[in-house]
């Protein structure tokens, strides 16, 4: 059995971290691989902690990640990451909203998109695969913004890893 | 077909479409409520009835028509249609009827964690369940066929993780309809007299008994050879976390859960030289085969709570007691910050009222800083229990109690309280404050009949609240807005507890995510009426 890559995404309910999981299951789906996605609705909306896990690989059995076996943990607060580290694994990758100043992104809101962009920059989905993932999950005159977003996160993991 | 990555609900309701099923009804709740809204969006014909009863009665009669049909609820929904269904057993349908079950274990929205694969058992209704979201879409395909092929309700077990979590599914493309639906009267069949009802129960444990003799070949059934050192046996969910979690042991994963292919697990663990049974919730399999005679390891009793895992099957595998490692601290919900039951909330408090509840999103009035909840059981509750206490409590107590309750939950259960109360008043009377935001916020804003607009937002009758109250001869029935009336609520509610009259007050400003979402459809509606009114043909 192929590698299973397992990425963690964790915010507050309302910052946008399921859609960011969202995004990042559609890219991997179109990169050709077996894809799954857990989470938990409900009240989580009501302003409590959110966390939804993406895994991909060849043949992906259990849709959540094991402790202590995600590969990154994307995190939209900073107060969620402590939360969320038990899920990492040794060596495994922290990126949170700490990556970015604030006046580097369009808004925001745009902080979950900026997040997948730096994830991006670690994982093996074409570029295009993920902008086409962007605009299918997102209303039409959010697409520009959020490709900005994008970039400005790819851009930041770069240049953080050169 | 492409694949798509769909969530377990809507793949169901993409099966649905597919199967042609010609009614879908249910009452929302975490976590099957996408379903009805997916089959919906999807061109099917949804519903939302009050409450989960009538949800299955309605499906009932139209099953005896002949169509075919899908009634959904979470878990304890299927405690409110437990009466229809019992006896649904012995009528059985002459189209199709299926019932997805979608349970919570670990409660990420609930309020207990029953394992209803009990229900089948209890009730003698064929039950099976899929583990990801293709197997979703293939078992309510099946789930149709086996009722149709049997003539009995067919139960679809599904869990949170099920439900909610995405993968990829591929359509198989639509399957050969039903006949059109025509009423044929069979007496003795569907009128459930203790003479009609005896050889019904003899019949029904017949037809089950060719399914179980079915299932025991059925392809819902994986039996895959491995190791002969370990066997588990294993269903739902869990079947998923096993394959990664035992790579090279032998496995058996249940798919008809009941009646269960015993005598295949009966050579399962036959070839085997340890037999274990990995399951969320309760210990069901393993009491199911032990029952044959079959000797089998079970998990130890620290599983039976909350949902499994990779880590915990592997703990389950290695025998391994020592304490798990405590879940992290997660941030609990709350009420939104811009919430109308704020100030409700804060005059509870305030006037330290003694609060029986109920739930919806105000059961979140419970958190600091208010605490302002004291019991919160079923749906619909907060009426019988404000009403117990009342009895029962000295007077200075009894004249703080209160009862709070949705208005989603009030028309799905709170209007046989109303009746209680005017027939059996507590001598101090009693407060019903109906906490009226328009919508049934917690499950994700789905609309009830007190909004007058149907699943998909058209117009439609609507029930009235505080008319209700008043044919049900209130005396006192009130109707205020608790933000920009927040200090006439008060005094309202003072003077109500104070007196010995029956009370019924609707506290009623829209929920503020849902605000925007109301007056754009009352709009389109208003629209609507007003070009059929110009005289268009009415849709």
């Amino acid at each position: 059995m192929g590698r299973v890559v397992n990425v963690v995404v964790a915010g507050i309910g309302g910052q946008g971290a399921l859609k960011a999981s969202d995004i990042l299951a559609d890219a991997a789906c179109r990169a050709g691989h077996d894809v799954k996605k857990a989470e938990i609705h409900g009240m989580s909306q009501r302003g409590g902690s959110v966390q939804s896990d993406v895994r991909f690989g060849d043949k992906v059995h259990s849709p959540m990640v094991p402790r202590g076996e995600a590969d990154f943990l994307v995190v939209l607060a900073a107060d969620q990451i402590e939360v969320n580290r038990p899920a990492l694994r040794a060596g495994g990758m922290i990126l949170g909203p700490e990556l970015f100043d604030e006046k580097a992104l369009p808004n925001r809101r745009s902080l979950n998109v900026a997040l997948l962009g730096a994830l991006s920059h670690h994982l093996d989905i074409p570029e295009a695969l993920w902008l086409d993932a962007l605009r299918a999950a997102l209303p039409e005159r959010l697409h520009e913004l959020n490709e900005k977003a994008f970039r400005v996160g790819r851009e930041t993991a770069a240049r953080l890893t050169r | 077909m492409e694949k798509k990555l769909l969530s377990g609900d809507e793949a169901v309701a993409l099966a649905a479409v597919d199967a042609g099923v010609a009614l879908g009804t249910g009452y929302p709740g975490t976590p099957s409520t996408e379903i009805l809204e997916t089959f919906g969006a999807e061109g099917g014909r949804a519903r939302w009835a009050p409450n989960e009863k009538v949800a299955l009665e309605v499906g009932l009669g139209a099953a005896f028509a002949g169509a075919r049909v899908l009634v959904t609820m979470k878990h304890v929904g299927v405690n409110v249609a437990a009466d229809p269904l019992f006896t649904a057993a012995y009528t059985g349908v002459s189209g199709a009827l299926v019932l997805v079950s979608a349970d919570d274990p670990g409660m990420a929205s609930s309020q207990n964690e029953q394992d209803n694969r009990r229900y089948a058992v209890a009730a003698g209704i064929p039950m099976i369940e899929p583990s990801d979201s293709q197997e979703a879409y293939d078992f309510l395909l099946e789930a149709i066929a086996l009722s149709e092929r049997a003539k009995l309700p067919v139960m679809l077990r599904m869990t949170t993780r099920v439900c909610h979590s995405m993968s990829l599914v591929e359509r198989r493309g639509a399957i050969a309809p039903a006949p059109p639906p025509t009423f044929v009267r069979d007496i003795a069949g569907r009128v459930m007299v203790p003479a009609h009802a005896r050889p019904a129960h003899r019949k029904l444990r017949a037809r089950l008994e060719e399914i179980r003799r079915a299932n025991e070949t059925s392809p819902l059934n994986v039996w895959r050879r491995g190791s002969t050192s370990l066997g588990i046996v294993t269903s739902g969910i869990a079947w998923q976390h096993v394959q990664e979690a035992a790579r090279t042991a032998s496995l058996f994963r249940v798919g008809t859960v009941y009646p269960p292919p015993i005598e295949a697990l009966r050579a399962f663990a036959k070839s085997v030289d340890r037999c274990v049974v990995v399951e969320e919730g309760d210990p069901f399999l393993v009491e199911q085969m032990r029952i044959a005679g079959i000797a089998v390891e079970g998990k130890p009793e620290a599983f039976r709570f909350g949902e499994l895992s990779v880590d915990r099957v592997r703990r389950i595998l290695a025998g391994d007691a020592t304490p798990e490692p405590a879940p992290p601290r997660a941030t609990p919900p709350r009420l939104c910050d811009a919430c109308p039951y704020h100030p409700v909330y804060g005059t509870l408090k305030k006037l330290d009222c003694i609060v029986a509840g109920d739930i919806g999103c105000y059961t979140l009035g419970v958190m600091e800083p208010y605490r302002a909840m004291d019991t919160c059981v079923a749906m619909g509750a907060s009426i019988g229990v404000g009403l117990g206490l009342r009895h029962a409590l000295p007077e200075a107590e009894a004249r703080r109690v209160v009862s709070i309750i949705g208005d989603s939950t009030f028309v799905h259960s709170g209007l046989s309280g109303v009746v209680e109360m005017v027939y059996n008043p507590p001598p101090t009377g009693h407060v019903i404050i109906v906490l009226d935001n328009g919508t049934t916020a917690m499950t994700g804003q789905q609309e009830h009949p007190a909004t007058g607009r149907t699943l998909e937002h058209l117009a439609t009758s609507r029930f009235s609240i505080e008319g209700f109250a008043r044919a049900c001869g209130v005396p006192q029935v009130h109707v205020v807005d608790p933000v920009s009336e927040a200090d006439g609520f008060e005094k309202l509610l003072k003077e109500r507890l104070a007196g010995n009259e029956l009370s019924l007050i609707v506290a009623r400003r829209a929920c503020v995510l849902a605000a925007a979402d109301i007056r754009k459809w009352d709009k389109e509606n208003a629209e609507r009426a007003a070009a059929c009114a110009a005289g268009c043909e009415v849709r």
